[in-house]
């Protein structure tokens, strides 16, 4: 398969392996004394769990895994709110698969579906848009969530319902942006973390300056990276290279995809319909200034919250308080392993989650317990 | 309600045939509750669609059988159902007709019994188009032709629009296992062979892309197929053969996974060895699925003795159902019920069963 193959051949593997584990050397980092990367992103999480990265690479690397899991990084409250809304009787409630296991203070929206709310699977927002036309009768809303990677979606699908007059269609927006929590985990004490791994597909839509503070002002370097194996590899040793030289600077990994710049296109379709939310509450963060995104007043037919009266919308989005010893917050923003969890694979399995992280395809958990870690290799022996 | 697929013979001195298949006497092009009424229009859509069909020439409301191979001593039957539905009813490779048909006989031939008989039950959706039914009662009669089965006996209800997805079939089969055949997963042993038939996940992803939300396009057809050749072949050929599952709901993931679990051992499959179509993963790629747990209706896994796996490879091989079929890995001592890849960077990972659906991923 084309573009995707190449990036993942064991034997060039092997070339990257052997020099990763030289420049950890020259580093002097060992599993006492590791380097620590954050992989901001939870596809790439789950990319070193799928390909067993984390027992390739040496024992002084160790990964943190970040908190860019877009479903995982909202608050259950978030979850709820959808609940309310997809259990209004006139609305057919649209949202990506990723979402809807994910669990609320009270159920999932799968659960919800089960119970009689119209909830639909949709794998884009013109599908929900389309699912509006079809249905003038009824308020159409798509659950908006994600990154700067799904955010310009949502933003050209809000342009074309107002071109179109589509009025029986609004977008509840959860939607948030990456550079925010990195600056909150950088100023936090707790956190000693040496390099990033930065977000590919986010970079694609907005360029790598926005991650200069990174390098400028905390003096960590940062490496844009691709999904494949061999894309993480080489972004990791590429990191290392920045640590044992003593430089912090912005790398590109992923330059076949993700331009310095971004794509202009995405940025004015963002710009035009969103703007940013004085602050926005994050699991595990708390709420974190200028993180999250709204849409803005000239869009506010087409916004649930304004709508419905509902989240942020309502004034103040509710709070509700997470699961006792629940440790998803501690887990998302890298301060401890999943396993470290005393519900993990116990009181928190795929089946009967706890939170967000053992479900989403992105959450840290679902990786750990889906793909095994130390246990695959226990058994293998 | 009972009914066995009639076709009611007139026994009159003349001797002339009421109701066969010469005649066409269904006028309706669309399904009503009319036809599930036990009526007139019942018997029309009986005998019109599904008996001339079937060819069924019982007038009982039981169908009464009988076979050589059940005489052997020692022989055993083989009983199991399935109910079939699925969104669309037609798609690339296939129709639910066939799919119920194969389904059934594989879950017979698996377990080393030939398959026989079938029964057919059909919960039909007010509304549904006769012309669809013929064509899945028509696909239904060449699989089991195929297969070398009979479907002996029936039964339709209609239920009202929106009651069912337009048409929903049950089909259960009986076969005979012959004498000195046991092929069951718990004889599974570290050593033994893992072998695929073909390549893995083209029914999952081909019913994706018929339900055309993806707007991908493909040539990716179903591999539903009936598999009682291919397990005739491999038991001619390695007559130790231990189990065989076929790899549907859940793929190829929860058919390994539940074997490792009666077999109490592990199993270590190969990555780099999974025969995977360039199409499908790149739809795989594009919505964040695991080709390992896409269903599969025509693709089966087996375990031989490593003596023998060369043997029953290559039987495999001479089969159509068989072309692609790869050795990729084997039973291991170890945890019980634990499924390990090698992947194809050197790594190990668990592959565990599936929980709920694969469901697209955001980004």
């Amino acid at each position: 398969m084309k573009y995707v193959e190449e990036f993942r051949d064991p034997a060039a593997a092997r070339g990257v392996l052997a020099e990763i584990s030289r420049v950890t050397d020259q580093i002097g980092a060992t599993a006492d004394a590791p380097v620590r990367i954050m992989e901001i992103c939870g596809g790439h999480t789950h990319a070193i769990f799928r390909y067993g990265l984390d027992k390739l690479t040496p024992d002084g690397i160790e990964f943190i895994h970040g908190p860019g899991c877009p479903v995982c990084v909202l608050p259950r409250s978030r979850v709820d709110e959808c609940i309310d809304l997809a259990e209004q009787p006139d609305v057919i409630f649209t949202s990506f698969g990723d979402a809807m296991r994910v669990p609320g203070s009270y159920k999932s929206l799968l659960q919800a579906k089960a119970q009689g709310a119209d909830v639909r699977m949709v794998y884009s927002p013109l599908d929900a848009l389309e699912l509006a036309r079809r249905n003038p009768d009824r308020e159409v809303v798509f659950f908006g969530l994600g990154f700067e990677s799904t955010t310009p979606s949502t933003a050209l699908t809000i342009q074309q319902a107002r071109r179109t007059n589509v009025l029986n269609f609004s977008v509840f927006c959860n939607h948030i942006t990456v550079p925010p929590p990195i600056k909150a985990l950088l100023d936090d004490p707790h956190m000693c973390l040496d390099g990033f791994v930065g977000p590919g597909h986010v970079s694609m839509v907005i360029g790598l300056r926005p991650y200069d503070f990174i390098a400028q002002d905390y003096g960590k370097p940062i490496v844009v990276a691709g999904f494949e194996p061999l894309d993480l590899l080489q972004s990791v040793l590429m990191v290392l290279r920045q640590i044992r030289d003593g430089r912090a600077e912005v790398e590109n990994q992923y330059a076949r995809v993700v331009p310095a710049e971004g794509n202009p296109v995405s940025l004015a379709a963002i710009a035009d319909v969103y703007e940013t939310r004085p602050s926005f509450e994050w699991r595990g963060l708390g709420e974190i200034d200028a993180s999250g995104l709204r849409i803005r007043p000239d869009y506010a037919t087409f916004d649930a919250e304004q709508k419905f009266q509902i989240g942020y919308g309502a004034g103040q989005a509710r709070a509700v308080a997470e699961p006792d010893g629940c440790a998803c917050g501690e887990v998302m923003t890298g301060r401890v392993k999943p396993v470290a969890c005393p519900h993990f694979g116990k009181g928190c399995t795929p089946e009967l989650p706890l939170g967000a992280l053992m479900v989403s395809s992105e959450g840290a958990c679902a990786a750990y317990y889906q793909y095994g870690g130390a246990r695959a290799v226990e058994v293998a022996k | 309600m009972r009914c066995v697929l009639p076709i009611r013979r007139c026994t009159c001195s003349r001797g002339c045939k009421i109701g066969m298949s010469t005649r066409t006497r269904l006028r309706d092009s669309h399904v009503t509750l009319a036809h599930g009424g036990g009526g007139k229009a019942m018997r029309d859509l009986i005998e019109d669609v599904f008996a001339t069909a079937f060819n069924t020439d019982t007038t009982e409301d039981q169908a009464r059988l009988t076979d050589t191979a059940l005489a052997d001593p020692g022989a055993r039957l083989a009983f199991t159902t399935d109910s079939y539905v699925v969104h669309p009813v037609e798609f690339p490779g296939g129709d639910i007709g066939k799919l119920a048909v194969c389904g059934t006989v594989n879950d017979l031939v698996v377990g080393a019994a030939r398959p026989l008989w079938l029964s057919a039950s059909f919960i039909i959706e007010e509304g549904c188009e006769i012309d669809l039914l013929r064509r899945v009662v028509a696909s239904m009669r060449t699989e089991a032709d195929k297969a070398g089965v009979r479907i002996v006996t029936g039964d339709t209800k209609v239920v009202e629009r929106g009651s069912a997805d337009t048409v929903f079939i049950t089909t259960s089969g009986i076969g005979v296992i012959p004498p000195g055949r046991h092929m069951a997963a718990e004889t599974i042993r570290p050593g033994d062979v893992a072998i695929v038939s073909g390549v893995l996940g083209d029914h999952g992803a081909a019913i994706l892309i018929a339900r055309g939300d993806m707007a991908l396009s493909t040539d990716i057809r179903s591999d539903c197929a009936s598999l009682g050749h291919l397990i005739e072949a491999v038991l001619a050929a390695a007559p130790d053969t231990r189990a065989a599952r076929d790899a549907t709901r859940g793929g190829l993931a929860s058919a390994l996974n539940e074997m490792a679990a009666t077999a109490r051992c592990s199993i270590e499959i190969d990555e780099s060895a999974l025969p995977l179509r360039t199409e499908v993963k790149g739809m795989c790629e594009i919505l964040g699925f695991d080709p390992l747990y896409l269903a599969n209706e025509g693709t089966l896994v087996l375990f031989v003795p490593p003596d023998q796996a060369d043997a029953a490879l290559a039987a495999m091989q001479s089969q159509e159902t068989g072309r692609n079929a790869t050795i990729i890995g084997r039973a291991i001592s170890g945890t019980s019920g634990r499924v390990v890849m090698q992947t194809i960077f050197g790594g190990m990972r668990i592959v565990d069963m599936l929980v709920g659906e694969q469901l697209p991923r955001i980004c």
